[in-house]
């Protein structure tokens, strides 16, 4: 049973591999891929219905037993995860294939998805640090094959900034390896966790989770967000929005796993810093969200409020807030992946990307006007979608921990959210429509289909909520108290002896 | 010796580093590559330098060398070849496209 657990991140590999021989049957491309996905959405279900029968699971690769060899953990909190995103990249690949083009299918665009999903799935699965770096690797080496494909002007120069800022990233996370490797001894995770349990608050060990902090701030656009609006409103939109669903995300997993596992001893100065570049990213998204006036441009600085809204629920760390932490993160995913699908529909039907210049979609598209209001309200945490119970219960931690200034910052920003969907909304979508009955360019019932799809998702997450809520409350449960996911990992008697020594 | 390497390393990173904050696009690229050497030499050094002991538990008396940082290293220089040959060829394209290599015309306009 435990062997399922390799299976979200060899799957897509081992199809991505064969789709390149695929090259020019486009048709059989199409059909492996969505078939790969559908199939890992189906595993972590299986997976995640055992998570809560035996608790968390894992595998040793080798059989090498742990803390020596690489291993794979799956707890609630990384199989909800790499289900949400298995989900939204399944729709978000069933819009490209109506919309991407045949020279990108050609052009090995499906393998690349289907390699950066594994890396995602990696990521989210591994646990062991430097596994973790691999997999960011294989997902980010993707993402860079992603991002330039199509070779525009603008979509080079970007690229390339996307690509170098990725990789001093990539350095000091191996920096920050290199350090830890040599202050405590491990790279297993749990191991990891256990040796900082006992060397206590030893400033060199707070120095390697600040170090960690600043990698994994740069992958998520946490306060370094400055690489972001500009990479993730070139491309083409359905890999926008895979962009927009996934890459933040993993950046966010790595750091509720950093400061929850990794480093929990140290947090009045790791959350406290937390909480300070949340509330600064918070802060600018809002900001740049408010003066954006192209559509892509405002669509990106949401994804940075939603970035810090999460974080702000990391730092305030109480168990109620972790549980908004992950029901926010499931939210997040489909809602950005919606919106960047919304805003790329917009510039497909009126070929423009300023908002003042588009007026009177909803009278052209009222379906596609009605789906763009529905990503608002669902963005804004209008019950009953699915972003309400994220920020009632991260709006309860905060009151818990008495942490009132993110509270604040985060329920302004919500409004600010609202206010610049909304500016789109009634610049765009209401008043006179300046397409005329002739030039209106026809949206077919197949685009509009993964949109339909993924506001589906976000009601169901909304209105399921209960349903969904036992796993929520173990994952949170997990990550509020890592012995559980030390014990399953370590020998439960032989880790605390270390300890207590 | 560790402290030697040490130095080593601290040349490199100041070395890429100038190369980095340069405005060609090759001569970053090139302190890309010599970052991630700085990188593995850390790795190197941090497990220990060579003491002639052997990494086989249990097969001789000990001490051990703790051969865990070359796998690291391996892995680590794997990936660097691979994205410095993509952000070469990335880079090619971009000069050809663009018509420039500087990074000061490679900015773009705020307009767009």
């Amino acid at each position: 049973m435990s062997n399922m657990i390799v299976l979200p991140l060899i799957v897509p590999v081992i199809t991505a591999i064969l789709l390149v021989f695929l090259r020019e049957n486009v048709f059989l491309q199409r059909i492996i891929s969505l078939l790969t996905l559908s199939f890992v959405v189906l595993i972590s279900v299986i997976l995640l219905l055992e998570i809560q029968k035996q608790g968390v699971m894992r595998i040793d690769f080798s059989g090498w037993a742990p803390p020596f060899g690489i291993l794979f953990v799956a707890d609630s909190f990384a199989m909800l995860l790499v289900l949400v995103a298995n989900i939204v990249a399944a729709i978000c690949l069933l819009y490209a294939i109506f919309s991407i083009g045949k020279s990108f299918e050609k052009m090995y665009f499906y393998p690349f998805v289907l390699l950066m999903v594994a890396g995602v799935n990696g990521s989210f699965l591994t646990g062991d640090i430097f596994n973790l770096f691999v997999c960011f690797e294989v997902m980010l080496l993707a993402s860079y094959a992603l991002i330039s494909l199509g070779g525009d002007k603008v979509q080079l120069r970007e690229a390339l900034k996307y690509v170098l800022i990725n990789i001093v990233a990539s350095w000091i996370f191996l920096v920050a390896l290199a350090f830890l490797y040599g202050t405590v001894g491990t790279l297993n995770m749990a191991h990891i966790s256990v040796r900082v349990m006992e060397a206590g608050a030893n400033p060199l060990i707070t120095t390697v989770a600040l170090i960690f902090l600043i990698v994994f701030s740069l992958k998520a656009g946490l306060l370094l967000f400055f690489w972001l609006p500009g990479s993730y409103s070139v491309p083409p939109t359905a890999i926008a929005a895979l962009f927009a669903a996934l890459l933040t995300k993993v950046g966010i997993y790595a750091l509720v796993r950093t400061f929850t596992l990794l480093f929990p001893t140290n947090t009045e100065v790791t959350h406290m810093v937390l909480g300070i570049m949340a509330g600064v990213t918070i802060i600018a998204g809002c900001m740049g969200a408010l003066a954006g006036r192209d559509v892509r441009t405002i669509a990106s600085y949401n994804v940075l409020i939603g970035v810090g809204f999460i974080v702000a629920g990391l730092a305030i760390g109480t168990e109620s807030a972790l549980q908004g932490v992950t029901y926010y993160l499931m939210h997040d995913m489909v809602a950005k992946a919606m919106l960047f699908l919304a805003v790329g529909m917009m510039m497909y039907v009126t070929g423009e990307t300023v908002i003042d210049k588009m007026s009177g979609l909803i009278r052209n598209y009222p379906l596609f006007g009605w789906l763009f209001f529905i990503v608002m309200c669902s963005l804004a945490g209008i019950p009953p979608l699915s972003g309400f119970l994220g920020k009632v219960l991260i709006g309860q931690g905060a009151i818990e921990g008495g942490n009132f200034v993110l509270l604040g910052l985060g329920f302004l920003s919500s409004l600010i959210v609202l206010y610049s969907l909304l500016r789109i909304f009634l610049s765009s979508f209401f008043g006179e429509t300046i397409i005329s009955l002739e030039d209106e360019k026809p949206l077919p019932k197949r685009m509009v289909l993964p949109l339909t799809l993924l506001a589906a998702c976000t009601i169901g997450l909304g209105i399921g909520a209960e349903w969904l809520a036992p796993y929520v409350t173990d994952a949170a449960k997990t990550l509020y108290t890592p012995s559980i996911y030390i014990d399953a990992v370590l020998d439960g008697t032989t880790w605390k002896g270390e300890v207590n020594k | 010796m560790e402290s030697l390497i040490l130095v080593l390393v601290g040349v490199l990173v100041a070395v890429a580093t100038y190369l980095i904050l340069s405005k060609q696009l090759l001569r970053v690229i090139l302190g890309t590559a010599v970052l991630s050497h700085a990188a593995h030499l850390l790795i190197l050094t941090m497990g220990g330098l060579k003491k002639g002991d052997v990494p086989l538990l249990e097969e001789s008396e000990g001490p051990y060398t703790d051969a865990l940082p070359q796998a690291l290293i391996l892995t680590a220089i794997v990936i660097s070849f691979a994205v410095t040959a993509f952000v070469l060829v990335l880079g090619y394209r971009a000069y050809k496209t663009n018509d420039s290599a500087n990074f000061d015309e490679l900015r773009g306009t705020p307009d767009e």
